[in-house]
């Protein structure tokens, strides 16, 4: 827009050139619902042709049969949620140990004197296993190979052993998040408490982790929701959980449907884990100011 | 008559960056000694060093006579005698200002929460901040901040405070509340080393004046001498740039 310069005079509402305010209101609602229209339109537009083309494909009628069909979904869909209940069981009682055990590796590889350099060198070589391995293997290998040791019961639980493989697998990922927190605090806060003449581990303790911790909050959400489904993974060597049970439902009806129910479960979790986790963070911001 | 601190030689580098090559400086009991120089010429080194946040390549530190930079020394209780505050407050930002104050007399004295408390309370009203105590760091402006940082540096009853550029980081409006505090302190007789950029306040509030440049004390004396009568060139210079 071109201004004519020999007309500008001192700016009030009525002789500034262009849009006044209320003309500029008006344009940004205007613009704000042509975008909401077109998002809505493009949305539908996309699940109308999936809804259409998707069973125009050949092999349509079958998968609908084995992987949609509504009367296995019913009939086996309360089985399921009860199964479930050893994933929440299971996940509820490793997430705090691994939150734990994950920042005493942490602090292990923080140790900064000579004498605990036996403590870093633990922290190293567990995280570069524990990282490593892949988290299946670490369960058939624990899973399976300790309660191998002729062990009596219950100590030969695959319940244990299984999750004792999640812990140290999960913890060697979790410490390593403790870690970048630690790490992200800036170093003027450890020397301004060390100046005070509190000592290495009060540093840590009143200093450095309260705000580390609360910094890694959410990618620690990320993990407890990435542990959640590979609670799973346990079915693998015996626990009949969601998964197994899906899977010995599968198996007598010959159809997938159990399958789409249990995937249906575990979405069932982690969404409202997020907003919660968003929540509390919010509020703990909110009590700050 | 001993000092009570005395810096003999002190050397430190860090490779090729900013350092000390030999400084050498005497601070009597109750004197303010202020550090000038441009940015990079060893004033914030030579703090640090003095805190034994750093330790020296060479050169000795004397605390009352005594020699702090022993390597077998503990460096904790050395620290509690001599308070440092930075340019950039570094106040605990998950604790509010009584927070910040108390956490280090509790944990290395184990004082009372009680007897805390009122010491704490006496001390912000002191500096005018009794009505801050509850506040959060970020809900300070920078002057009060770096006057709760003071409180708090104050607090483990040190004998000699180090001030790292503590108003560089402030609003220059705010710039005066904090020298108020620096001179207050000064007449209760603290003994006070600074590194500053404020020429006006170094001038009127200093006993005694160095100047730095790359790494080195190139001129030291009271601030009529350094001021009005400089004699090397090097500081006619600096102070020309700068005043």
């Amino acid at each position: 827009m071109s201004v004519d310069t020999k007309k500008i005079s001192p700016a009030t509402s009525e002789t500034v050139a262009g849009y006044s305010k209320q003309a500029r209101q008006l344009r940004e609602a205007k613009m704000r619902k042509r975008s909401t229209l077109i998002a809505t339109f493009s949305t539908i537009a996309v699940f109308l042709a999936i809804y259409f083309l998707v069973p125009l494909a050949p092999g349509w009628e079958k998968v609908k049969q084995s992987f949609f069909n509504w009367e296995i979904f019913q009939k086996t869909f309360p089985t399921l949620l009860n199964a479930f209940l050893w994933d929440i069981a299971i996940f509820a009682w490793s997430a705090p140990i691994i939150a734990v055990w994950g920042l005493i590796i942490a602090l292990a590889r923080d140790a900064r004197s000579p004498a605990l350099f036996p403590l870093r060198l633990f922290g190293t070589i567990y995280n570069d296993i524990f990282r490593g391995v892949p988290v299946i293997l670490a369960i058939y290998l624990i899973g399976f190979g300790v309660p191998g040791l002729g062990l009596p019961r219950p100590w030969n639980s695959p319940y244990i052993w299984g999750t004792v493989a999640l812990v140290l697998t999960y913890s060697a990922y979790v410490s390593e998040i403790y870690r970048s927190g630690i790490e992200s605090i800036h170093e003027s806060q450890r020397a301004a408490a060390k100046s005070l003449g509190l000592n290495h581990w009060d540093v840590m303790r009143f200093v450095i982790l309260p705000q580390a911790l609360r910094r890694v909050v959410p990618a620690n959400m990320n993990m407890l929701i990435a542990l959640q489904k590979d609670v799973a993974l346990l079915s693998f060597i015996g626990p009949v959980e969601l998964l197994r049970q899906a899977g010995v439902f599968k198996s007598l009806f010959a159809n997938f449907t159990p399958y789409l129910g249990a995937s249906v479960i575990f979405l069932a979790v982690p969404i409202p884990a997020t907003r919660l986790a968003d929540a509390m963070m919010a509020r703990q911001d909110k009590q700050r100011r | 008559m001993t000092y009570k601190l005395q810096l003999l030689d002190v050397n430190k580098s860090f490779g090729s960056l900013e350092g000390c090559k030999g400084i050498s400086f005497n601070v009597a009991k109750g004197e303010l000694v202020c550090l000038i120089g441009s940015s990079g010429s060893g004033k914030s080194t030579l703090l640090r060093c003095i805190n034994l946040l750093e330790e020296v390549d060479a050169g000795q530190i004397l605390l009352d006579g005594e020699d702090i930079t022993d390597p077998d020394l503990d460096p904790l209780p050395i620290r509690r005698r001599i308070g440092i505050v930075f340019q950039s407050f570094n106040l605990f930002p998950h604790m509010n200002a009584m927070e910040n104050v108390m956490l280090a007399p509790r944990r290395v004295y184990k004082t009372p929460r009680a007897q805390l408390l009122t010491t704490t309370t006496a001390l912000f009203e002191r500096f005018g901040l009794a009505d801050r105590m509850k506040n959060y760091p970020d809900q300070l402006s920078g002057g009060q901040q770096q006057r709760v940082a003071i409180i708090r540096a104050l607090a483990m009853k040190p004998e000699i405070m180090l001030f790292d550029e503590v108003t560089s980081a402030l609003d220059p409006e705010l710039v005066g509340e904090v020298l108020d505090v620096l001179l207050q302190l000064k007449n209760e007789g603290m003994t006070l080393v600074l590194a500053t950029h404020e020429m006006g306040f170094a001038r009127k509030a200093a006993d005694n004046i160095c100047f730095l440049d790359q790494g080195v004390i190139v001129e030291s004396g009271p601030p009529e001498q350094i001021f009005d009568n400089p004699e090397q060139s090097r500081t006619r210079e600096f102070l020309s740039r700068v005043m």
